[in-house]
Order: C-alpha cells, then structure tokens, then sequence
C-alpha cells in the first residue's frame, strides 16, 4: 500500500530523550591533553605515517596558529580551550586478536547498541559500513564486495598507507587546510574517517557509510573524508553520529571533500545526531565542519542531504564548487534545533563553469529558545555563461522563544545567469494542531506529523536506510517543545 | 444518555458566545441545530470538541456517563466524539494515509489495542473509500491540500467512516456540495447509524435533512436552543426563515 517508508514511522516514537547517550568503559589510549607539535608527532607516530603525511599536518598546525576562530555565525558559545582538549583517542586492544577482521566484542556491542551491525551477514543488505569510534576505525564491512568492483572502502588511515598516491592527489584539493580556522585545526590533528574511490563507469552497488561515535570524555573529533568518483561513476554515501550525553562540550571539526569527474554523481546524506546538550543548554557537541564538493568534471553533479538534529552548536555549509561545465549541484537541507541548541548552517554555490545550475532547499525548524540561521551564498563568476540557481529557505517556528535568521548572499558577476530566492517563515497552526487532536492524535505526536510534512521535500531525498531514522529523530528532537 | 450537556456557557477571549445552553442526545438519536450565521453553533462544536481557547466558564457536558469538560481534545476524540469540520484544514506534505493511520492507530493505542496490521488497513481504506465514493488519488496527495471545497466535505465523512465515532458532530458538511456529493455524503452517515451511535447536524438547510431524517431539530439562536421539535420544525423554518422564533423568544 504505502511504499513509501517515510510515511510509518511517527507512531514509533516513545522516548523524549537522547537514546544514544551512554558510555562504553573501554580502555582507552590517549594523548595528554593540548596541541602542539609533539602532540601532532604523536597522532602521526600512533597511525604510522609516511613523512609526507606529518609534514602536512605540521603545516597546517602552524598555519592554524596564525588564525583566530571565526565570530561571523549566529552562534554564542564561551572560548572553546584548544589546551584542554585529547586530541586522540583509541581502544585500547585487549588481546592480540587472532585476525584483521576481529573487533573487539565490547566495541562490536557498542555499535549494536547504537543500531549499527558490523556483522556482514546482518547487516542490512545494501549498505556498507566503516564504524570509526573517537580517534579511530574499528571495521569497515563488505570491503572485499566492494573490491571486485575496484571500490576502495577504508578507513582514511588505511588509505594513507596503502593509497598514498590517490590520498596525496586529492586530499586538501577541496579544502585546503588555509580554507579556515576549523579546517587547518582538523588538518593538523585529523584522526580517522572515510576514504571511497569509485573507478571509472563502476557503479557502486551498495550505499556506503561511516558512523561516527564519540566515546571517550574531554575529547576531539577530528574526522576527515575524501570521496573521489571518477569519470561516469556514481555513488551514494551516508554518514551517522552520535555521543554520550556529558555536561562538558565536546568538539567536533571534520572535513570531507569530495570530487567528482566527468559525468560522475556523489550524493552525500548526514543525519548529524551528535548529543545536543541538556533542556538547560548543558554540555553537547560544537559541530563546527567544513564540507565542500568539487564538481571537477563536465556534467558532473554532487548532492548533499543534511538532516541536523543534534549538537548543541552547529556550524556547516556544505558547498559545492561548480567547476565543470553542466555540472550540477544540490542541497538539500533539514535543520531542527529545540531548547538552546543554535545552527549556523546553509550551504555555497560556486558557479564558475558555463551552463552549471545549482539547487538549494532548506527547511530550517526552531523550538523552545534556539536559533536556526540559513546563510547560503550563491556566486556567480564571470565565466559562468547560463548559471542557474534556485534557492528555496522555509523557516518553521514553534512557539516564540526562538528564532530563525535568514542570510542569502548573492553574488553574480555574469549577466547571463538567472537566480531565484524564495524565503518563507511560518509558524504550525493552532487550527492544524487542533485538526489532529480531534483525530485523536495528541500533541507532540501531531508537531511530529506537520514538521515531517513540512521538512517532506527534503527527507525525500534521503536513501531510504536513512529516512526512516531521520523521521523518527525529527519527532525525538521537538518531543517536549510545547507546552 | 450519550451527550447531556446542562447550562452550558463559553466564551471566547472572555466574550461570552454560549449562554446557557442545554442539549441531550441518546443513543441511536439524530440532532439537527440550525440557526441564523454566528449565533453560536461551530462553538458549540468546539466546546464538546475540546478546543483550546473555547472557555467552559459555567456548566457540564456530561459524555458516556462522565463530565468531559476537562478532558484534553485528544482524549475526546478517542473516546469516539468525531467532528466533520465546517472549514476542514490542509497539512501539506502529510498523506492523507499517513494520517488516517497515525489516527487510527491513536485510537488503538488509547484502547490498548496493536497498531494496525498494513494488509487490514488497506483493506478498511479501500472499503471506506466506496462508501464515500472518494477518489483514489486523494488518499495519496497530502491531507486536504488542493482538495475543492467538496472534496474536503467528503473527505471528513471518509475520516468518520474511518474511525466510527459513537458521537459525530458535522459542522455545515453539506455547505458547498453539489447534489450527487450531498446524496453521497447522506448516504455515508445513514449507513454509519447504528443504534449505539448517535449524529449533531448542523445546516442551515432543510434538504439535507431530506437525506438525514433527524429526530430532533433544534434553533440556536443567541447561545442558546431557543426551540426545539421533530423534523417537521426544519420545513417550517425553511418556509418562515428565523425572524418568528426569534420574536417569540425575545417576548
Ligand atoms: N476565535 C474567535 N474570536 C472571537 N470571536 C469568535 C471566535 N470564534 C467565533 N467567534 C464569534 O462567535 C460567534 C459565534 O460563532 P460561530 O462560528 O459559533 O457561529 P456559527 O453559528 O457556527 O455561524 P455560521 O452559521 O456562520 O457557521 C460569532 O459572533 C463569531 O464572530
Ligand atoms: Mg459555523
């Protein structure tokens, strides 16, 4: 009947609460707490890298302490203290495991928990998984699936020693570790993430995925992916986090890059849950990420898809340079934030190819007393003869504590070009509330219902592995915002 | 009796709209209230309803044997009070599947029952949706949105099929219909009577009490039910239109 799974999931919800938010007491290594150069050494020593590896990183820390951290967001948030923060954590190995493939039961049973099986023969079929717990990755699944492919799957470390050449050629040719503040600190101290290389005309079989979990206390995140699809190839990639609930904020500043060739397609999905702090604004993750596409090729086109529910600050702006001539790019965004959580996100369109078009659809939705900020630029350069852009930001909000900011930046240098901005703010009903009610639907359940309407558009992009989680999430994270 | 509602007054903004205002409906009973424009009748609606902001600042509404005055909206609904709204509301990017499971399953929940299986949702769809002579396509565009006027009237009656209230109130349902739907639309609340359930009807017109034989036909005027008769007081209003009562009420 209803094929679409989108549409089953609200009556599911029964918790207000964060569910992700326990620990694992696992032993754990760490580097002393502070940055500096020995501390970088240690990172480079602990994943055995190659000197170039080290020397990129050195740079980029010494290019990081010439800047200071942005203050142009919508974002309040006391002096994050780079001095306090571990910059690497691992699990520690209990024993010598008997093979490669062995993880862990203590840390297979955390991703269980999490909803996340490492056990190829449950995983959900489809789906290929690197799980990346604090500073490292402890499996990536269906690898040898994706070889016969010539898909490389892995952990960025493993790339790093067993694909220098592809990680030298591409890694920073998107985000440069000068791109910013956030950008040049996750290059000096990136731990672990995703690397996938889709070869030429292949097709990838199955949707690949990173988890991201964050364990251990008074750490970093620094996770950094690099997604290269060659000529005519296409691939479908998602990534998930969360983390314990503590009172303290922890960081979190990943990049990932991603480059598309001629003809190629990437569409990226996040569904950002990382813990959001507590009702009275306590503890939670500051998300502060750098994400940027590189349509390199012609008719090549990249596709991110955000459904942000969590971290008790978000900063991120997926973006898209449009470099190909025809190529595409597109964003498609779902921001909620209930209590004190604040977002600062949106995305940038770069046209500098001839005939490239772009796509932006945001929904942003605010609660209790946060604030939800879209900023988006749209730039056209001067050789991007026939630009097309279409940008469409809805600003849902729930009662009247909170906020919602749009910031569109256009700029065309290209008279050819055509942009379209349409911006809306609307509040749910009380006449739409009181049509479920007399249905029989309470409340929260009913908030539930509209926001998954209103944000439709949106989730419809998801993979379907991810839609139906990103429904449920939209419902948790608004649970308790009336009233 | 299934509805007794004593001496009711509400106000909306501390404007007071019902002013006194008694009605008792039993089971297996159709009420019609008619009335001249703002006198009161979606009020009334509403307060039975539980809508928030309709303030019940005097009297009972006694439902099932319990006063429901506090009872959350919700709560009502799942206790099968149903109202046909007279401005049915559009809630896009909702199905209306969607909804009708979420409500049903609401329903189930608040009875303790298992959500409902896919395959005898499908088939309770399909069947309601005969009855009611509704488009295929509706069900699958967002609830009310885009729906004409007659299309929304109708897509109430399929909600109440759906959910087989043993109280329906219909607010106006048969403003805005053509012929055929007003038959159809008749047609659906005759074969929902039973003896265990009981029909409000609000209209202002007497044809479709022509379809929906009520019991009883009650004038709302002021707050108040001013009169009350069999069906034969409708035909007499359609014929002497409001003003007698209203002089024989103000004396
Ligand atoms: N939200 C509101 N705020 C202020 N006054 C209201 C509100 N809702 C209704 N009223 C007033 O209450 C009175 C009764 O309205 P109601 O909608 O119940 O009338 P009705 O009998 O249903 O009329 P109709 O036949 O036109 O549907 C009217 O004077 C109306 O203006
Ligand atoms: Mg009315």
């Amino acid at each position: 009947m209803d094929n679409n799974p989108n549409n089953n999931i609200l009556e599911e919800v029964t918790t207000g609460e964060y569910k992700y938010g326990f620990y694992t007491d696992i032993e754990t290594e760490m580097a002393v707490p502070g940055l500096t150069e020995d501390t970088i050494r240690f990172i480079s020593a602990k994943k055995e890298e190659p000197d170039w590896m080290l020397e990129f990183r050195l740079k980029a820390f010494r290019h990081w302490l010439t800047l200071s951290e942005p203050e142009w967001a919508h974002i309040q948030y006391p002096p994050v203290s780079y001095q306090d923060i571990i910059y690497y954590a691992a699990p520690k190995k209990k024993k010598e495991l008997s093979s490669l493939d062995e993880v862990d039961p203590e840390l297979l049973e955390t991703f269980n928990k999490l909803g996340i099986s490492l056990d190829e023969q449950k995983r959900l079929s489809g789906v290929a998984v690197d799980a990346v717990i604090d500073s490292v990755s402890v499996k990536t699944t269906f690898q040898d699936t994706l070889a016969k492919h010539g898909i490389i799957f892995c952990s960025f470390s493993e790339a790093v020693r067993n694909h220098p050449e592809l990680v030298r050629k591409h890694m920073g040719s998107v985000v440069p570790y000068t791109d910013n503040f956030f950008a040049a600190l996750n290059s000096a101290v990136f731990s672990d993430g995703s690397f996938c290389y889709i070869p030429k005309g292949v097709r990838c079989p199955l949707e690949l995925s990173t988890y991201f979990r964050i364990n251990a206390a008074n750490t970093g995140q620094f996770e950094r992916t690099l997604i290269v699809a060659e000529e005519s190839s296409y691939v479908s990639y998602m990534e998930g986090c969360t983390a314990p609930m503590r009172d303290e904020n922890q960081l979190h500043a990943a990049i990932v890059e991603i480059v598309a060739m001629d003809h190629a397609e990437v569409k990226y999905s996040t569904v950002q849950n990382w813990y959001p702090g507590d009702k009275e604004g306590k503890g939670g993750v500051y998300n502060f990420v750098t994400k940027r596409g590189l349509c390199k090729g012609r008719s090549s086109k990249i596709a991110w898809t955000q459904v942000e529910t969590g971290s008790s600050i978000t900063w991120k702006y997926p973006s898209c340079v449009l470099l190909g001539d025809n190529s595409v790019g597109e964003f498609y965004s779902v921001a909620v934030t209930n209590n004190f959580q604040q977002a600062d996100t949106g995305t940038k369109m770069i046209h500098i190819g001839k005939n490239t078009r772009s796509t932006i659809i945001s929904k942003g939705i605010s609660a209790g007393k946060s604030n939800n900020a879209y900023r988006g630029l749209v730039k056209i350069l001067p050789g991007a003869t026939n630009a097309r852009n279409f940008s469409q930001c809805d600003s849902l909000l729930l009662g009247d504590r909170c906020g919602a900011h749009t910031f569109p930046y256009i700029e065309a240098r290209n008279e050819s070009s055509i942009i379209e901005h349409e911006a809306t703010t609307s509040k749910i009903s009380e006449d739409q509330l009181f049509y479920c009610n007399q249905r029989g639907i309470d409340t929260e359940k009913a908030i539930g219902l509209i926001v998954n309407g209103y944000a439709r558009e949106v989730l419809n992009k998801l993979p379907m592995e991810f839609a139906v989680e990103a429904q449920k999430l939209l419902s948790i994270t608004l649970e308790g915002s009336v009233g | 009796m299934l509805l007794n509602i004593k001496n009711l007054h509400v106000a909306i903004n501390g404007k007071e709209i019902i002013k006194g205002l008694n009605l008792g409906v039993n089971k297996g009973e159709v009420h019609a209230i008619m009335g001249p424009n703002g006198t009161g009748k979606s009020t009334l609606a509403a307060a039975i309803t539980g809508r928030e902001g309709y303030d019940i600042t005097q009297g009972e509404i006694w439902y099932k044997g319990k006063n429901i005055v506090e009872m959350p909206a919700e709560e009502r609904a799942n206790e099968g009070i149903f109202l046909s709204f007279q401005y049915p509301v559009e809630i896009p990017g909702v199905s209306m599947t969607n909804f009708m499971r979420t409500a049903i399953n609401a329903q189930r929940e608040y009875r303790g029952q298992a959500p409902i299986q896919a395959g005898d949702f499908l088939r309770m769809m399909e069947e309601k949706k005969k009855l009611v002579d509704i488009h295929e396509k509706l069900t699958n565009r967002s609830v009310n949105e885009g729906f004409s006027g007659g299309e929304k009237k109708k897509n109430e009656i399929f909600q109440m099929a759906m959910l087989e209230p043993t109280l329906a109130i219909l607010d106006e349902t048969d403003s805005g219909l053509d012929i055929d739907a007003l038959k159809v639309v008749a047609r659906g609340v005759n074969q929902l009577r039973t003896s265990e359930n009981a029909f409000v009807v609000i209209t202002h017109y007497q044809r479709l009490l022509e379809l929906i034989v009520p019991d009883f036909v009650h004038v709302l005027f002021d707050g108040k039910i001013i009169k009350s008769g069999g069906r034969n007081l409708a035909l007499e209003l359609e014929e002497k239109g409001y003003e007698w009562i209203k002089q024989e009420h103000l004396v």
